[in-house]
């Protein structure tokens, strides 16, 4: 199977691969997937003032998979959690070029980015005392 | 050194020049059908597939006239368990196989099972991928007519105590099929040592062109009988119809009496650089562990899995290395390797494997590249891996609730 130029890329040079601190300040983390199903992804936001300021990836799974976590981090960057909410699978699929067979990549990384910003509403929350307790 | 570099030779193998030599008059020059009786270019023809069946039957220790040539080890596969079913079905339907077998076995299996014409014992295998010989004996009833067991696995390069497996067959009366596309040429082949009723085995493994194989058929102590499944010509002995691809036969001919000559040379020099390989990448990776057996394995194969890194991000890595992956992504099934999990491989790390083949062509050089490449490979991914950090960490990943999805 041929890759996109895009997904060559971001395999090639991934941005923001990485982790943050487990007590860091502000972060949330999401990480979706199971090792037997051949992909797991950990994506985490670091928030100030409601907006992401840096986000960081770390995946296990095929270069589409690696690409989309890597992309998903470039997009969250800056972006406020209702814009980082936005962020549609499609929209992956479509700036990687993906084939048929490799859209549940694209889910995967919507599906870590929504782990992550539920992740950090709830720390937020929990912190604040407005989030529901848990 | 020349990039992308051939590790793949499980897959098929580069065609050895000599061969190419061998076919190529026979093409334009010798072009005659070799059935036609009447007239020197049929003569010419025919002597030439005499040859070749001739180079053939050395190779394996059989007699020339028990060679059927066919289009590749695939039909080999189904003529040998068709053509035994229909032909011995008022005597019993029952087949054992095992579930380690290229799927040319299995599917054939599968498709006689579905249609109520067979019914299929598949045997498991051991960690190591092997058949037990005692299990085939276990499985045998006055209905089983056939047993079909590979010489040595495609994928893990186990080879089966064949012989051992040949002679429950013969003290049971069963015919027994053995699907030797892997061993033929690496390793010595036997059929009257090995007690094989019938043998697929094919050409572009051993160096020779694409397009033909052939079908071991025993003619004595059994008379092993086939009802063909190509009708035509009559050709074989009626058992495969068909004009015979003469510069394909010539070359598998030619492949076969190379194989012959250097096997005692080349299986070693293989399997030198095989380990090599092995200990290198496998001292330098934890957590990296070998698919097969440790010794009963063909020269040139080595299958290794490698914890917290996915297999087709491995070779996506690796793009000038052609290599094959018992990974989900990179097959149109999206499973990971059935072979693998026969073993007993867990699926995460059946899909973290990597299958190198080596062959003829491969050179010292471009087993040092393959060896940096790996490694460089495995460690950048681990990095990149979350199972990774997560293992680093003391979390037992087994004990982690995933959202399998």
């Amino acid at each position: 199977m041929a890759y996109s130029d895009k997904v060559v890329d971001h395999f090639n040079n991934p941005r923001n691969m990485g982790s943050f601190g487990k007590d860091e300040e502000g972060v949330g983390t999401g990480m979706v997937g199971a090792p037997e199903c051949g992909d797991v992804m950990k994506l985490q936001i670091k928030v100030q003032n409601d907006r992401i300021v840096d986000a960081k990836f770390k995946t296990f799974g095929c270069g589409s998979a690696i690409a989309s976590s890597s992309l998903a981090t470039e997009w969250l960057k800056g972006k406020t959690i209702e814009e980082a909410e936005q962020i549609k699978n499609t929209d992956i699929v479509q700036e990687l070029n993906l084939p048929p067979v490799k859209i549940h990549c694209s889910v995967l990384a919507e599906d870590a980015i929504k782990a992550a910003l539920a992740d950090y509403q709830k720390k937020a929350g929990s912190k604040t005392g407005t989030g529901s307790a848990q | 050194m020349k990039l992308p570099i051939f590790l793949d030779n499980h897959s098929t193998t580069p065609m050895d020049p000599r061969v190419l030599e061998a076919m190529l008059p026979y093409f334009v020059e010798k072009f005659g059908n070799a059935a036609s009786r009447n007239h020197a270019f049929g003569w010419e023809a025919e002597e030439a597939v005499e040859q070749a069946r001739k180079q053939l039957a050395k190779l394996i220790n059989a007699d020339a006239k028990e060679i059927v040539f066919t289009s590749g080890a695939t039909e080999s596969d189904n003529l040998a368990l068709k053509g035994v079913l229909e032909m011995y079905r008022e005597k019993g339907t029952h087949i054992i196989t095992s579930s380690t077998e290229h799927r040319a076995v299995l599917d054939t299996a599968k498709s006689l099972e579905a249609k109520g014409l067979a019914t299929v014992t598949y045997l498991p295998v051991d960690k190591h991928g092997m058949v037990n010989p005692d299990d085939v004996r276990n499985a045998i009833t006055d209905k089983t007519i056939l047993i079909s067991v590979m010489l040595a696995n495609n994928e893990i390069g186990t080879i089966n105590p064949v012989a051992e497996i040949g002679k429950i067959a013969k003290a049971k009366g069963v015919l027994f099929h053995c699907d030797a596309t892997q061993g033929v040429g690496k390793i010595p082949v036997d059929v009257q040592a090995m007690g094989i009723d019938l043998m697929s085995f094919s050409a572009h493994k051993i160096y020779g062109p694409k397009g033909v194989g052939a079908l071991y058929v025993r003619k004595k102590n059994p008379r092993v009988r086939l009802v063909p499944q190509m009708d035509g010509g009559g050709h074989e002995r009626g058992m495969r119809s068909g004009t015979l691809p003469v510069p394909l036969i010539v070359g598998f001919g030619k492949a076969c009496e190379l194989c012959g000559a250097e096997m005692a040379t080349e299986a070693p020099r293989i399997a030198a650089m095989r380990d090599r390989l092995q200990t290198a990448i496998m001292n330098a990776l934890e957590e990296s562990y070998l698919n097969g057996h440790p010794t009963e394995r063909l020269p040139g194969n080595l299958n290794i899995s490698f914890a917290y890194v996915e297999g087709e991000s491995l070779l996506m890595g690796m793009k000038d290395i052609a290599l094959s992956s018992g990974s989900a992504c990179t097959s149109a099934t999206l499973e990971p390797s059935y072979v693998l999990r026969a073993l007993g491989v867990g699926t995460e790390l059946a899909h973290s494997s990597i299958r190198f083949g080596l062959g003829r062509f491969n050179t010292d050089e471009e087993i040092d590249y393959a060896i940096k490449k790996v490694i460089e490979v495995v460690t950048r991914l681990r990095e990149m891996s979350p199972l990774y950090e997560m293992a680093k960490e003391g979390i037992d990943l087994k004990s982690v609730q995933w959202a399998a999805h």
